[in-house]
């Protein structure tokens, strides 16, 4: 029986609740990392859609001209610019299409212009919102302003902006960029199909057979989290490129292109996929297979009816991920992919080889199209996955069967030499004088500070944004999340928050890197001043990884019991207080593998930041791809190794810091 | 609610005061309705239950004069307070969640001492009120523990230990009892009953266990449907049930539909069962017609003959057949029948004693009398013949 709202509930305003001073402290937090999320997130997509869809043009009709005899008398008619080109055609229709910072000087309508002429000109406006400089000095409207002929050459026209779809129509009707699409759907399919095999048949494996060194294994199939995606792009330059070791196994097809860009994604997504098959793998019931094998259900049989349903959604899970990795990156295609367009590395080519800051936008948001696609199946796979992991199941421990356990054992091992070969290969690289007419080995391509890219500086730079990153991205990241899961009431903001949390996962690095030019650079912006600086690249790296550390964090805190922010307030203990005492210390080891993640990200990213760094802040991902991009292969190899032995050292402290502290903080824990 | 009324007399006769008053207090979640027009009172120093099924509201109540779900209309007091609104570390209260809700890190005397910090009492004075309160709950050398090395009980006392450390006013607690394996479950049951006593600190629980209730209770809230059925002491709940629902919910009870014929001038009110008519207690309000007529199977009286000094109603006495006999340890369970009562079956509880005594047999005959201030009668429900 169900009591309705019909059974005579009074009327009127539902009681309010008197807030706390708990209450008004956790909303102004709730507030404060919304804002935060808002500035560096919502608010720069917002400039870059809006740049995306406006065009910019000059409008001769805008502005019209008096001219003064010889004497400076004026007496003529007043003539608008469009009167005057009309007749003249001096200037073209394709020249009045601009951008943004498009200036147009008005000295070719008038073709017996001279700077020496005493003649003078009156400008002005024929609506309010004409603009056109003189020099930098900016005017508006419709006053006359009389100027002498040399400073006539100094007056420019600004365009007008208008909003629509042109940029799209201009998009769509360049093949050279509209085949990218067709490109980028196509290698992000193909490795996403070989990578998701690769990777089940790897997970299966570690899960299901009893090999030996299951645990080198795993470490191995890790290590491509650790390097930058287009590191594996120079190995295979060295191994297959026009110069490379194994030349021949190409059988005259070149490396560079879809060749390239998928063996090396299937490199660098392949870690990814195995973390998530592995996962569905492992929660799969034993009681499961004890029932099909006292149904005499053959092992062939077992494995489509149990095992693969029971993964499924692990597969598609992994799929939807590692084809919005391919699809998004930027680095490997930029390497190796030649002269084979990639959607993500048009946006580079639109922004920083022709400067044209609207086409970038418009290939943008092309981009999140996808992204957004994978993203919300993803989300929507992901709450499947966790109902099937509550269920309460049993462990499946696999038996010893010499034949398959070796099978895996080869298979494995296949996989373990890939990774290690191409890891090997770009240390070789880095070693070797001269490839390849010197083979002597030296340490010459370490001399960063020889190459362009910035030196060690660079290096030191990124350690410090990943350092940066990690500890500020750490902080805002868990207490936003302890914030939003604990404030009392306040649903709107929260569920507000919430959706800001979870949006950055769906935008490409180039994307939010690209959006943060149209927001920070603005100069009427007054965080402008965070424009070139290492803060900015913080604030981007930790954004673009926010949605991973924010669902960490949030699982975390799930775990502790609800209740007890309802002890402490009726002992009359501030939030913080527990906050302190227990919820941090409790989530010690979630904390940690945020900071780690976060480091790791930062030292490797490429696209998020390949927009926004400085002369001052040139970090080492950057460095490899300009290295790379200026023909200095090897010291890009070289460092793309630093990135690596740095993330691995890194990967070791945490291991140590987090076994010493968990020592400390979770004794608890053990009986 | 009568009960209610009557206490609240007989309390403002003793000088006894409110110390916490509900008043018209709803609560809805969308469109279901949690609590529905609730309104009572709870006297300083007493120990109220509030007793129903899953679902019925009681932690939604309880939640609500802690003011961590905030109801959607009326107002709570607390001693002479308006706290209806107030957020929870405003108000004054201790709570035990069945969770135990234990800080895991912490060990027990950092959990007991949690609440006494930044209060302006100094070290040693919290040391030593945690040496008292560990004492108290009977746990004073765990205090370097951490709580996952205690036995669940344990951790239930320290939780215990943990709400009365800073001495609230009102105690709370949420189904406490409810996670712990029988054995201790009792045990503890008598533990906070006397603690509670000792302290007189006026308390509230929340459980759907009855026997929990019945045993620690001052007074009882019977919940069903987010609407409060009945209050009275245990025996009141127990022995007049005002509600069918409470009749059936609390205790074992014979349900039978019957035929009800209100008291008439000198005339007694009659309830019929089958061809058999049986003076009862009667229900003010009740008109003559269908009913359910209830009894508790402890109430069915056995006698050797249907005649003698013994029978204090020989109107409510007859003689059926014993179809079965189940022994349940401390007392034997029968079922009855009769030509007289049609098809109805009667259980009753004969002690062991009794059983003996009369060489009661499945298949004898047995006289019984049902004592007619025991015999309750409730509307029939609606739909039902």
């Amino acid at each position: 029986m169900s009591v309705t709202m019909n059974s005579g509930m009074p009327k009127g305003k539902p009681l309010s609740l008197r807030m706390g001073r708990d209450d008004f402290l956790m909303r102004a937090f709730v507030l404060a990392i919304s804002l935060y999320l808002l500035l560096s997130l919502a608010f720069p997509l917002y400039a870059m859609l809006s740049k995306a869809f406006s065009t910019y043009r000059f409008d001769l009709s805008q502005i019209e001209f008096q001219v003064s005899d010889q004497a400076g008398a004026f007496s003529g008619d007043t003539v608008t610019a469009k009167t005057l080109n009309d007749k003249l055609k001096s200037i073209s229709g394709d020249d009045l299409a601009t951008s943004s910072d498009g200036r147009l000087s008005l000295v070719p309508l008038f073709p017996d212009f001279s700077f020496r002429s005493p003649v003078h000109y009156k400008i002005r406006g024929t609506t309010a919102e004409t603009v056109y400089l003189v020099g930098s000095e900016r005017h508006v409207g419709t006053d006359w302003l009389e100027v002498d002929s040399n400073t006539f050459r100094r007056v420019v026209l600004r365009p007008v902006q208008s909003i629509g779809f042109s940029n799209f129509t201009e998009y769509f009707s360049t093949p050279s960029l509209f085949e990218s699409i067709e490109n980028s759907i196509l290698i992000s399919l193909i490795s996403t199909v070989i990578t998701v095999s690769l990777a089940f048949a790897f997970a299966y494996a570690l899960n299901r057979s009893c090999m030996r060194f299951k645990g080198v294994f795993r470490l191995i199939a890790m290590a491509p989290i650790l390097v930058p995606s287009l590191l594996p792009g120079i190995a295979l330059v060295y191994l297959f490129g026009n110069q490379g070791m194994l030349k021949e196994v190409m059988m005259g097809e070149s490396i560079y292109g879809p060749y390239g860009i998928v063996i090396g994604s299937v490199f660098f997504t392949f870690p990814h996929a195995m973390i998530i098959i592995t996962t569905a793998l492992a929660i799969s019931d034993a009681r499961l297979y004890e029932a099909a094998v006292s149904l005499r259900a053959s092992a062939w049989k077992t494995f489509w009816t149990v095992t693969i349903p029971g993964a499924r959604y692990g597969l598609i899970s992994a799929a939807f991920v590692v084809f919005n990795l391919v699809i998004t990156d930027f680095g490997l295609p930029k390497v190796i992919g030649g002269q084979f367009n990639m959607l993500a590395v048009d946006i580079y080519k639109q922004v920083i080889g022709q400067q044209n800051f609207e086409m970038g936008a418009v290939v943008s948001v092309v981009l999140l199209m996808p992204a957004f696609i994978a993203f919300f199946v993803d989300r929507q796979v992901q709450k499947k996955q966790v109902a099937l992991l509550s269920a309460r199941s049993v462990v499946f421990d696999p038996k010893p069967n010499r034949k398959f356990d070796r099978l895996c054992f080869l298979y494995c091992s296949l996989i373990g030499i890939f990774i290690v070969g191409i890891l090997g290969v770009c240390q070789f690289a880095a070693l070797i004088k001269f490839w390849p007419y010197d083979l002597t080995l030296s340490l010459k391509n370490y001399n960063f500070d020889r190459m362009d890219g910035g030196g060690w500086g660079a290096y030191h730079n990124s350690i410090e944004l990943a350092a940066l990153t990690a500890i500020f991205g750490t902080l805002v990241i868990f207490i936003g999340a302890y914030m939003v899961d604990k404030t009392r009431g306040f649903r709107v903001g929260r569920t507000f928050f919430q959706l800001l949390a979870m949006l950055p996962m769906a935008i490409p690095g180039m994307v939010l890197g690209l959006a943060y030019i149209f927001f920070f650079n603005n100069p009427a912006n007054p965080l402008n001043f965070l424009y070139g600086t290492m803060a900015i690249l913080v604030i981007v790296t930790v954004t673009h990884f926010y949605t991973v550390s924010h669902l960490t964090a949030m699982t975390a805190l799930k775990q502790m019991d609800n209740e007890f922010e309802s002890v402490a307030a009726s002992l009359k203990q501030p939030f913080y207080k527990l906050f302190a005492r227990v919820t941090v210390p409790v989530c010690m080891p979630a904390i940690l593998d945020i900071g780690i993640y976060l480091f790791v990200n930062a030292m490797t990213t490429v696209s998020a930041v390949v927009f926004l760094y400085s002369t001052d802040t040139t970090l080492a991902s950057v460095a490899v791809l300009n290295m790379d991009d200026a023909g200095d292969i090897a010291p890009a190899a070289a460092m793309g190794m630093m990135i690596f032995y740095t993330n691995a050292l890194a990967r070791i402290i945490h291991l140590i810091i987090s076994k010493g502290i968990l020592k400390k903080t979770q004794a608890w824990r053990s009986r | 609610m009568r009960t209610e009324a009557a206490f609240e007399k007989s309390a403002e006769d003793g000088h006894e005061k409110a110390y916490l008053r509900i008043d018209n207090l709803w609560k809805n979640f969308g469109e279901f309705i949690a609590l529905k027009d609730i309104t009572m009172s709870v006297m300083e120093g007493e120990f109220i239950c509030f007793l129903g099924p899953s679902g019925c509201g009681k932690t939604t109540l309880l939640r609500a004069i802690a003011g961590l779900d905030l109801q959607a209309t009326g107002t709570i007091e607390q001693a002479g307070k308006d706290i209806s609104n107030l957020p929870p570390a405003e108000r004054d209260f201790g709570i035990v969640f069945q969770s135990y809700a234990l800080f895991p890190n912490l060990t027990i005397e950092k959990n007991v001492a949690f609440g006494l910090e930044n209060t302006g009492l100094a070290k040693p004075a919290i040391t030593a009120r945690v040496k008292e309160l560990l004492e108290l709950v009977g746990l004073p050398d765990q205090g370097k523990k951490y709580p996952a090395q205690l036995s669940g009980g344990q951790q239930q006392r320290i939780a215990l230990a943990r709400a009365i450390a800073t001495s609230p006013g009102l105690l709370l607690l949420d189904e406490p009892l409810s996670a712990l394996d029988a054995k201790v479950r009792v045990h503890l049951r008598h533990e906070v009953k006397e603690l509670q006593r000792k302290l007189g600190i006026t308390t509230v629980m929340v459980t759907h266990d009855q026997e929990e209730a019945l045993s620690m209770a001052d007074r009882i809230v019977v919940m069903n449907h987010g609407v409060i059925e009945q209050i009275g002491t245990p025996t009141d709940i127990y022995r007049e049930p005002e509600t069918l629902f409470v009749a059936d919910f609390i205790g074992e009870m014979n349900q039978i539909a019957a035929n009800y014929t209100p008291a008439d001038g000198e005339e007694k009110p009659i309830v019929t069962i089958g061809n058999k008519s049986f003076v009862c207690a009667g229900a003010a309000g009740l008109r003559a017609g269908p009913v359910i007529a209830a009894i508790r199977p402890e109430d069915i009286i056995p006698h050797r003959e249907d005649v003698g000094p013994l029978i204090t109603e020989p109107e409510n006495c007859l003689t059926l057949r014993i179809d079965e006999m189940e022994f349940l340890g401390s007392f034997w369970r029968t079922r009855l029948s009769g030509a007289e009562l049609g098809e109805v079956e009667l259980i009753a509880d004969f002690s062991i004693n009794a059983v003996r005594r009369l060489s009661m047999e499945t298949g004898k005959q047995q006289v019984i009398e049902i004592p007619s201030n025991r015999l309750k009668v409730f509307a029939a429900k609606k739909g039902a013949a």
